[in-house]
């Protein structure tokens, strides 16, 4: 038993410490592969990013509705409805829009991107580029993890401002509450700092799930079924340490 | 080649619609950053009890913000608060003699300075302090006014 759990240990931290040095593999070749192959990492921008959109806005709309129903119906407790519009851009730009849109990218694009890469390695393609000499991790790795980590701060931000007009929409045009109260009030209590500490946290949970995707990927058992698990870990994965990042980051901030 | 074009517009529109969220977050959804750019000058203002001023807290008159608390601490020489305020250069007429004191915004909102205009021809400007002020209104030392005064009150009766 304990030699099991000691034995679990070790393979942990080989795994983490393999992960840091695939890590740091990525980071190294990053410049060059922007720089050189600019319209491969435009290419997975447009996987990663732009067909993450629609998803994006749509929840992204109903999460600012649903802050601006429940904003209303707790504060008019107090007649204090007047700050849901604070309530709301809080809620938004600090934890919801980051938190949520890491884990629907790491649905929508990190699934994709895991699969993608195990495929390709379970049908010896990445094998294949190796014997032509061609660095599977330039080519095929470091633009995909390139696209993920610029679309995730442009989604966020993207997924925050939706929600705030959904906020609007709900609190404002149907609940009655005053638009200049609800900017104002906005205004007056959130401080640039409050705007950067979401920023900072999606370019983090960026690096974060577009890592874990392609890596899981990378690693995957090259079976039908091994894919499939590393689609598998790659959301589950993915979730807990952008909730665990989450917590720290905003430990951190305050 | 047609899909490549495709998927270049569809980057750079989606690059673009970030981009755009980004500005409208840093500059639309915060008022702080509207002082940041214009020209300020610093004065100074001594108070008994501050109650919670904070940093960034804004400097009002008439219920116009003309300036930002830029720092709160406690002089050891004097024994009291001593706050720094910077107030934008395009008010350079307030009367020297004005009177600066804690308020504040509705019931439960947060503290500001509110400065009342006095009638002196000299104005304020950098590094001048402000000599007249009022000290934050603490709730407990209401209360326990209002409570001594009842009690005196009884006594005379």
């Amino acid at each position: 038993m304990l030699r099991e759990l000691y034995f679990s240990f070790v393979d942990f931290l080989r795994t983490f410490g393999a992960l840091q040095l695939f890590f740091l593999r990525l980071l190294a070749n990053s410049p060059a592969i922007l720089v050189r192959r600019f319209g491969l990492v435009v290419q997975q921008v447009y996987n990663a990013g732009a067909l993450s959109l629609v998803i994006i806005m749509i929840c992204g709309f109903f999460v600012g509705g649903v802050l601006g129903l429940q904003g209303y119906a707790n504060l008019a407790k107090f007649n204090a409805e007047d700050s849901v519009g604070t309530f709301a851009a809080f809620s938004l730009l600090k934890e919801l829009g980051p938190v949520i849109t890491a884990l629907l990218f790491s649905g929508r694009a990190g699934t994709a991107l895991a699969s993608e890469i195990g495929l390709m390695k379970a049908t010896e393609q990445l094998s294949a580029m190796e014997m032509m000499a061609v660095d599977p991790l330039r080519r095929i790795l470091v633009p995909r993890f390139l696209g993920g980590v610029i679309s995730m701060p442009l989604l966020t931000a993207i997924f925050s401002v939706i929600g705030l007009f959904g906020a609007h929409l709900v609190a404002v045009d149907l609940l009655g509450v005053d638009p200049g109260a609800f900017w104002q009030q906005m205004r007056s209590s959130l401080e640039i700092g409050d705007v950067w500490e979401g920023i900072i946290k999606s370019m983090v949970f960026g690096v974060v799930a577009s890592l874990l995707a392609v890596w899981e990927g990378y690693n995957a058992i090259p079976t039908a079924e091994g894919v499939g698990r590393a689609t598998t870990r790659t959301v589950v994965i993915t979730a807990i340490a952008v909730l665990i990042l989450d917590f720290m980051i905003t430990a951190i901030a305050i | 080649m047609q899909q490549t074009r495709s998927i270049e517009m569809g980057t750079g529109l989606f690059v673009l619609l970030g981009m755009a969220a980004l500005f409208f977050l840093t500059t639309q959804t915060t008022g702080s950053n509207s002082l940041s750019g214009s020209d300020t000058f610093e004065v100074t203002a001594r108070f008994d009890n501050v109650g919670s001023l904070k940093n960034r807290a804004p400097v009002r008159m008439s219920g116009v913000t003309i300036g930002r608390v830029t720092s709160v601490r406690f002089d050891p020489d004097t024994l009291v608060a001593e706050v720094k305020l910077e107030i934008e250069s395009q008010y350079d007429r307030i009367p020297e003699d004005s009177d600066a004191g804690i308020l504040t915004s509705g019931l439960l909102g947060s503290q500001y300075i509110g400065l009342q205009a006095g009638g002196s021809d000299l104005s304020l400007q950098e590094g001048s302090e402000i000599e007249f002020t009022q000290s934050a209104i603490v709730i407990e030392n209401l209360i326990s006014k209002y409570l001594f005064k009842q009690d005196s009150g009884s006594d005379e009766k």
